[in-house]
């Protein structure tokens, strides 16, 4: 192993969640990054990798025969329960694990190490990758009506905004600094998404200090600079994205909604979506009941009603179509703040802007996406993932649940994304693992003291190179779909199995049509261009023309996949591979029940040997 | 069936579809929603419409021919010689539901058999039903041996079971009731195999809802889907409450059981329950579709639909009579066949390359079990087809199905041959809802259909593509080797 080895123990055991298998039996390896895991009964190398920063908690079990057992869960929602032959050995490792699994300063973390051994040009062109300002140039701003503003170079505005904001032009710097102080942390109301076609704005701010009947002048002239800024519709959507009560609630506290009768023309709304604790212990049931041994239909359903999680899923989801249909049919623009307007702010935005624009459903799009609504708008990644040794009450799986109304709407949408449930898996994986620059911190603020700029990578480049892999070979180009209007009765929405129980191999599909498609479309270039070598090998003959049994590629799918050429099927695939025969193999051993874990390599990133 | 009031029709159909005309005129309405009525509630099965169609296509082959027990048969001769054919139930007077030729082990001879039908439930004495070519083994299947209170035996019944054992070995009785059940059933004069009596057998009981229950599930389960008031709580916990992903998650168990008995014990199974016309077929042809390869092509899928369905005697005309929507209580309405078919459905998602059909080969294989033009589903066994004169005055299913034009809509681009045993995953998790036909009318399917037609498209290309260069590669080596022939 290239990494300095803390620690090894032989004859430790990798139980199966779903018992009646034999058990692994192996060594465990600690390195400074990864608890790594090879099974020596397999004949075939077998390893599991769990990178420390994945790891959420782990327990000692009671004594069993086997030995001392450790249960060790991630924030991938990975389960690795482990039996340990001696009890010394069994907690080194636990106390090893707890300290490695929870840093204390953020120089601690995987990416200030991480070395993939690029140049540090290289390094640096991965930070410019994403540029916000393109995005902004995209929907035709500046214009008439908005601008990119440096007023908050010096965080003066706002201390967990970027430097620059994109605000309304007839807001003045007085605007913009009364509003900012009449919203909380000084989150005041900036554009999120404009709608080109018909001038709707999408905008996000936190929640205002009314408290029961305070006002700003300021505070009022931005909303109205905001509403005239899209002549086309006469009034604004105000949409505090908090259940009613919770809103009420914090106006005894001096904050608060914005009254009607204050705020000229504008609809106020709520839209109930429930606080980070409630979607916190939500996903807690969740797990709890995707770790149930051989539950019945019944438990399971029950128990997935009981964790609310759905729910919540669907009440993001419907936000973010009220959102994109006010912008879309009522051409309205739309203001929208929770309370601080980081996290279910961030969901509903992103979410909107994802059903209006096909630009956020290619690779790059949804990169920005990411960048602009999440990470730029300061949605405290660090706290909610839990990065650093800190408040467990701050944890909330907040990008999860956006992560999942993406994976939502793949389902009713098969053909209008680029990338594929593996590019949001891979994502997901990373807003954890700490190993690139991208999640670190809450703030630009605070990545810019922690030089992330200068000391880490970014994540967007290394996703791109295995953009081959990730795509989503059914995805019918940018022309296709424009908006998505998506399906939201209950039945529409299903349980993530790919997520919650993705490393229990054994209940996913044996066979993967997304492998087969994907190799059928990247064969389709090699077997192009060996077509085209053959033939002007073969002499112009008389006979019969080998071409006519193909039909023209340009027919039905090949034309629609026009806007997306080749350029990513260019990695050598085997020439007439045949059609491999996808896990045919595979589950020739597996039992009548076959829950069972059968990766190899648990651990989908850290390519390094 | 019909809710009409006040100009306006609600027609509910059998594929679950609920159409809502809008008639102006009282009387016009009336008179269209009592014909609805009348038309669709037919005594006489000679009056339904299978009896009326004319097809409109050349037959190409005669699907009331195409599945012989006889051409199985002469299959299972080329694994085994251990099985014969015997005509005892010509007539269909030693059991009125099997059909007049069945599949036994040879040392039993028609007299045994005539003697072995008197102790089973309905005359159903146990029949081959699958021969498993990799280890020698046998599934048969009958109904509840009459043991009665008594505790009654019957030698040839033993015999006849255990001539199917290998010497030394263990069987496997699958009885698709609760023990409780099976001892209340000695009541009534039926009963279960006792191991003094068959004492090289192990009884096992693995219970698989019946009837109403069943129906009850398949109607609470099509109300929650057509309830689109429901909120998330309330929709999950009516799907839930309908219980109809627990009795498939049960089903698919009991077949993976079934199955692992014979594939990985090495031992022969007898499955049944009471009269062994529905959960005994769900359970015997579900594990075919695990073990046997050629029931997932489409011709085996149809001879399996054939042989463990038609053929065995499922009562389809009672059973399918009205669907989810009846009014009235039916009291052998059951969703049996649909069950299987979603069980069906269920391996297909987790093996999609495994079927050579597609998910709308099974969705229409249960809109004409419940409805057709065709014959092939009429009646409720072998007897009463042969007295209706089925094959004379009807068209049958497969006549039509079979032709190319059809197939080719019904076909799976993704299907590649494979010859292993394919186990499911029973979890939960592993399970959904059958979309396909329990939200088909309730949602728009377009974005659905353009994934399938895209994934079509690429899997037809690529298949092109491969067939061209292979075409090129040997027309280049045919030039090569002419000229090699030429030039010296």
């Amino acid at each position: 192993f290239h990494a300095v080895l803390l620690l090894q123990v032989e004859n430790v055991k990798l139980l199966d969640r779903y018992a009646n298998r034999k058990a692994a039996s192996g060594t465990l390896y600690l390195t400074a990054t990864h608890l790594i895991y090879v099974d020596a009964s397999a004949e075939v190398r077998k390893e599991t990798w769990i990178l420390h920063h994945h790891i959420s908690s782990v327990e000692k079990l009671p004594l069993t025969t086997a030995g001392y057992p450790l249960l060790i869960h991630c924030k991938n929602f990975h389960v690795a329960h482990f039996v340990i032959g001696q009890e010394r050995d069994c907690h080194d490792v636990f106390t090893s694990l707890l300290k490695l699994s929870q840093p204390v300063k953020p120089e601690e973390l995987y990416a200030f190490s991480y070395n993939p051994k690029t140049s540090k040009e290289n390094r640096e062109m991965g930070w410019k990758l994403i540029d916000l300002r393109l995005d902004y140039q995209r929907m035709g701003i500046p214009n008439d009506c908005w601008e990119i503003a440096d007023i908050n170079k010096d965080y003066e505005v706002c201390s967990t905004y970027p430097p620059e904001i994109v605000v309304p032009r007839a807001a003045t710097k007085a605007v913009v600094m009364g509003s900012s102080r009449f919203r909380s942390r000084g989150r005041i109301p900036v554009l999120s998404y404009l709608h080109k076609e018909n001038n709707a704005a999408l905008c996000r701010c936190s929640q205002p200090l009314a408290g029961f009947s305070a006002r700003c002048l300021e505070d009022e002239q931005m909303l109205q600079a905001i509403r005239e800024a899209n002549p086309g519709c006469p009034f604004m959507y105000v949409v505090d994205t908090r259940p009613k009560l919770n809103a009420m609630a914090n106006r005894a506290a001096g904050k608060g909604y914005e009254n009607e009768d204050n705020y000229e023309n504008i609809r106020f709304k709520f839209i109930g979506i429930e606080n980070i604790h409630v979607m916190r212990s939500s996903l807690q049931k969740l797990l709890e009941v995707c770790e149930m041994k051989s539950p019945s239909m019944s438990d399971f359903l029950t128990g997935l009603e009981n964790s609310g999680w759905l729910r919540h899923i669907k009440a993001v989801m419907d936000a973010g179509v009220f959102l994109a249909k006010a912008v879309r049919e009522e051409r309205a623009s739309v203001l929208v703040h929770c309370s601080d307007g980081w996290d279910r702010t961030a969901q509903v935005c992103s979410l909107a802007s994802l059903l209006l624009d096909p630009f956020y459903r290619t690779f790059k799009g949804f990169m920005v996406l990411i960048e602009k609504e999440w990470i730029a708008m300061g949605h405290k990644f660090s706290h909610r993932c839990g990065h650093l040794d800190g408040d467990p009450k701050e944890v909330s799986p907040v990008f999860t649940q956006f992560v999942e109304c993406v994976w939502q709407l793949m389902q009713q949408f098969p053909c209008s994304f680029e990338f594929s449930e593996r590019f949001l898996l891979e994502i997901h994986d990373h807003v954890y693992s700490c190993q690139f620059g991208n999640f670190l911190g809450t703030c630009h603020k605070e990545r810019e003291e922690l030089r992330i700029f200068e000391k880490t990578h970014s994540l967007w480049p290394f996703l791109l190179q295995r953009k081959q892999e990730l795509r989503n070979p059914l995805y019918r180009g940018f022309a296709a779909y424009k908006e998505l209007q998506p399906n939201t009765l209950p039945f529409s929405f299903q349980f993530w199995c790919g997520m919650y129980n993705r490393f229990d191999k054994g209940m996913q599909p044996k066979q993967c049509v997304l492998d087969q498609l994907l190799s059928c479309t990247s064969q389709k270039v090699t077997l192009e261009d060996s077509a085209a070598q053959l033939e002007s090998k073969l002499p112009v003959l008389d006979g019969p023309s080998p071409s006519k049994g193909c039909t023209s590629p340009k027919a039905g799918a090949a034309a629609a996949k026009a806007p997306t050429p080749q350029d990513c099927a260019e990695g050598a695939a085997p020439v007439l591979s045949n059609g491999p025969s996808l896990g045919h193999e595979k589950h020739k051993e597996s039992p009548a029940q076959p829950q069972d874990l059968r990766a190899s390599r648990e651990d989908g990133q850290a390519q390094h040997q | 069936r019909f809710v009409g009031s006040l100009g306006t029709i609600v027609i509910k159909c059998k594929d679950l579809r609920i159409i809502q005309l809008d008639i102006p005129g009282m009387e016009e309405c009336l008179n269209i929603a009592s014909s609805i009525e009348a038309l669709s509630t037919l005594d006489s099965v000679t009056l339904m419409y299978p009896f009326f169609y004319r097809p409109m296509f050349e037959v190409l082959e005669d699907g009331w021919s195409s599945f012989l027990l006889e051409q199985e048969f002469e299959l299972l001769s080329s694994m085994t010689n251990e099985w014969r054919l015997s005509c005892v139930n010509k007539e269909f007077s030693v059991c009125p539901s099997y059909p007049a030729v069945v599949i036994v082990p040879k040392s039993v001879d028609d007299e045994a058999l005539r003697k072995v039908a008197l102790f089973r439930h309905g005359g159903r004495f146990p029949v081959l039903s699958y021969y498993h070519k990799k280890n020698g083994m046998a599934m048969m299947r009958s109904s509840q041996p009459l043991t009665g209170t008594n505790g009654r035996r019957c030698k040839e019944d033993e015999k006849l079971i255990n001539s199917t054992l290998r010497s030394g070995r263990r069987g496997f009785v699958i009885d698709t009731r609760p023990l409780a059940v099976a001892q209340q059933a000695r009541a009534k004069g039926g009963g279960f195999e006792q191991e003094v009596h068959y004492p090289q057998w192990r009884r096992i009981h693995k219970y698989i809802e019946r009837f109403n229950i069943l129906q009850e599930s398949f109607i609470k389960l099509v109300e929650a889907c057509n309830d689109q008031s429901h909120n998330m709580d309330r929709w999950l916990s009516k799907l839930e409450a309908s219980n109809w992903l627990t009795h498939i998650k049960e089903l698919l168990t009991a077949a993976c059981l079934a199955a692992q008995c014979i594939d990985r014990e090495g031992a022969s199974v007898l499955v049944h329950g009471s009269e062994g016309t529905d959960s005994t077929l769900q359970v015997t042809s579900l594990a075919q579709i695990i073990l046997d390869p050629r029931c997932r092509t489409i011709r085996g899928f149809e001879a399996l639909v054939v042989r463990e369905w038609l053929q065995a005697g499922h009562p389809f005309q009672q059973r399918c009579a009205q669907s989810a929507y009846s009014n009235s209580k039916q009291k052998w309405e059951a969703p049996v066949f649909l069950l299987f078919l979603e069980c069906v459905w269920q391996i297909h998602r987790q093996f999609p390359c495994s079927f050579e059909f597609n998910e709308q080969f099974l969705i229409m294989l249960f809109e004409h079990a419940y409805a057709s033009q065709f014959g092939t589903f009429l009646g409720n066994n072998e007897n009463e087809r042969a007295k209706l004169k089925l094959p004379q005055k009807t068209m049958s299913l497969w006549s039509w199905v079979n032709r190319p034009e059809e197939l080719s809509r019904f076909q799976n681009p993704l299907y590649e041959a494979n010859s292993l045993v394919i186990w499911p995953s029973v979890a939960p998790q592993s399970l959904q809802l059958w979309e396909g036909v329990f939200l088909r009318w309730n949602r728009p399917s377009k974005f659905l259909e353009e994934a399938e037609e895209e994934r079509m498209n690429i899997i037809k290309y690529n298949k092109e593509l491969q067939a061209k260069v292979n075409q090129l590669r040997r027309q280049l080596a045919e030039l090569e080797a002419d000229e090699e022939v030429q030039e010296p």
